[in-house]
């Protein structure tokens, strides 16, 4: 019995309902909300302090024993996305308290945001499939909410094509869970890995992880399944893109890991097979679509898509080293998709405009900003020392390994096109001459403090990039030893049934 | 029972998918709620048709005597339907919404945010 398991959950579930109560007061609201997510960056530190130490940790809600009761479970991979969940939750929410309008704040704008991040830390440490759903829809349902902040025209048809295909992805989770059920008669995820291994119809089984696949697939952004992301995610106030763009699509992500790992392990040759191309294709399509656009924000959500496609590669290869990579990749990414769309917030704060061709002239005018931009770009293009050199570097070790080289030369050929598309970035919105037409008219009354509120969890942000890059050997270590237990699916069984179970 | 069920789920499903496929929020819409009640009966037809058979333990056992339907998807469904209700009258709300912003109910006029 760990309580520290319930805790990242618990910590924003009480600041949202908290500043529920104070939903008059605008001065307790911000003061909740950097309480809130600093309280569950300290628990998820914690958790995972006490997950490397200890081994597994599994909490049984209510004391009822493991298949009958939910678990909470918090392996390293559970524990290392909720440290990234407080992280990034705490970065922003200081960020918002300079950029959400009143008007956003009187509409819940920060309960929503708790929510959010419970919804999000819940899903990550469930060890219950039901359970998953039901977590699944928590986050939904605040990122509904969230997305329609402000009721723009822009904002409305996204949110109609986020809310139809992310409803549609939770249908399928559904009914994947209830035939799951009927099958095994269990929703403990051990235990279904543990039965499944004695179900004698593979079809079957096949189809089922085909069902999850999809459903996961959706929430991830995945190849043919991707088209509400771009479609949506440059559409709410930034601060609600920056959190969705580093959050929401990783649960998508890390339920693809948990599920390919623990429970569909059996077929390894068709089910890792197809996510081996889905992740060729999903790199190349969102790497594509990214280098055909010419707004900030939206290159940034085609970049998402193609980055997916790296860790659903270090899956699908499942070979140890490529899992390895595919951890690595998830913290490198979550990380520094956080900063750029961050960093959009603020040229668009100092310029008017999210699109390029109105945009120019910022390295002279505000060169720390072009060195913040440039950081976690060059990071997400690959190029050493930064982190994304490390994580690209792994996965495509490993793809060479694996004799997967199809997928290894998209992947390169992705990292250059990435390359590209910050290099456009860069030359658009930094280096070329302002416009001269000026009817975008910047914003005169930028008060130094918001700006200060602005560029600190940027900078924030860019330093673990750095950091990471320059230091990467606990991290690493971190990887290694969370997909070493994602390979030993028995471990996790036993931690959570109790070793003396019988088979 | 069952195979009346199964027919039943399939109709619910394809003609879901249907409305779906139309151009019209307001059917998108009406298609979400019969995909996700055809996914609820799923759910409780995993359980079993059994008539009349609640699972009660009777005093001295310590495990149903005969037969009886399994309670957990029941719990599952419920849950389910709670959850689909609140997602679902949240995406009425926003077709009104859109309509009332867009001032169309024509998904192939909605593209501005593609591309």
């Amino acid at each position: 019995m760990s309580p520290e398991i319930a805790l990242p959950v618990l910590v924003p579930l009480m600041a949202g309902a908290l500043s529920l109560v104070c939903w008059r007061s605008r001065l307790m609201q911000r003061l909740f909300a950097v309480g809130g997510s600093a309280g569950l960056l300290l628990a998820a530190i914690w958790l995972l302090a006490e997950v490397n130490r200890e081994g597994i940790l599994v909490m049984q809600v209510g004391g009822w024993a493991a298949p009958f009761g939910i678990s909470l479970v918090a392996d390293l991979l559970s524990a290392i996305m909720v440290m990234l969940t407080g992280i990034i939750g705490f970065a922003v929410a200081i960020y918002s308290l300079a950029t959400t309008g009143r008007g956003h704040e009187a509409h819940g704008y920060f309960p929503l945001m708790h929510l959010l991040l419970a919804g999000v830390a819940g899903a990550f440490l469930t060890g219950d499939i039901f359970n998953l759903y039901v977590w699944f829809e928590v986050m939904l349902v605040a990122s509904f909410a969230l997305l329609i902040l402000g009721s723009e025209k822009a904002q409305m048809e996204g949110a109609i094509k986020y809310v139809a295909l992310n409803l549609l992805s939770s249908v399928i989770f559904l009914v994947a869970v209830g035939l799951l059920y009927g099958l095994v008669g269990t929703l403990n995820m051990a235990d279904i890995a543990r039965r499944l291994a004695m179900v004698e119809e593979p079809g079957m089984v096949d189809a089922l992880a085909m069902m999850f696949m999809v459903a996961f697939g959706i929430k991830a952004g995945a190849f043919p399944l991707f088209f509400w992301l771009p479609a949506s995610y440059h559409t709410p106030p930034v601060a609600v893109s920056a959190l969705f763009a580093g959050l929401l699509t990783k649960v998508g992500v890390y339920a693809l890991f948990r599920v390919f790992t623990l429970i569909f392990h059996h077929h390894p040759g068709y089910t890792h097979e197809i996510l081996l191309w889905g992740a060729g294709l999903t790199m190349l399509s969102g790497v594509l679509g990214a280098a055909a656009q010419f707004e900030f924000r939206r290159i940034l959500s085609f970049h998402i898509v193609s980055q997916i496609g790296y860790m659903m590669l270090g899956l699908a290869l499942f070979t140890p080293l490529a899992i390895v990579g595919g951890v690595f990749y998830i913290m490198h990414h979550i990380i520094v998709k956080t900063t750029l769309f961050l960093v959009s917030g603020i040229v668009h704060r100092l310029c008017g405009s999210y699109r390029l061709k109105r945009l120019g002239g910022l390295y002279r005018s505000h060169p720390w900003l072009a060195v913040l931009f440039l950081i976690p770009a060059l990071s997400l293009a690959g190029i050493p020392p930064l982190s994304g050199f490390l994580a690209k570097f792994i996965v495509i070790r490993a793809g060479i390994e694996a004799e997967a080289y199809g997928v290894t030369a998209i992947a390169l050929v992705v990292g250059l096109l990435t390359l590209y598309s910050m290099i456009k970035i860069w030359a658009e919105v930094f280096w070329k001459s302002p416009p001269s037409e000026g009817d975008a008219a910047p914003d005169p009354e930028l008060h130094p403090r918001e700006l200060w509120l602005m560029v600190a969890p940027v900078a924030g942000l860019a330093l673990c990039t750095l950091l990471i890059g320059l230091y990467p050997a606990p991290i690493h270590a971190l990887a290694e030893a969370s997909a070493a237990q994602l390979l030993d699916p028995q471990g996790y069984i036993d931690a959570v049934l109790g070793a003396e179970a019988v088979p | 029972m069952e195979p009346l069920m199964a027919v039943t789920i399939g109709i619910l499903f394809a003609a879901a998918i249907y409305m779906m496929l139309r151009r019209s929020i307001v059917k998108l819409v009406v298609g979400l709620i019969l995909l996700s009640n055809a996914a609820n009966l799923l759910i409780f037809a995993t359980a079993g048709m059994l008539r009349g058979a609640p699972p009660l333990v009777p005093q001295g056992l310590s495990a149903p005597a005969n037969m009886v339907a399994d309670p957990l998807p029941q719990a599952m469904v419920l849950t389910a339907i709670v959850i689909a209700f609140g997602v679902l009258s949240f995406a009425v709300v926003l077709v009104r919404r859109a309509w009332e912003i867009v001032r169309t109910d024509d998904l192939d006029k909605m593209k501005d945010t593609d591309t």
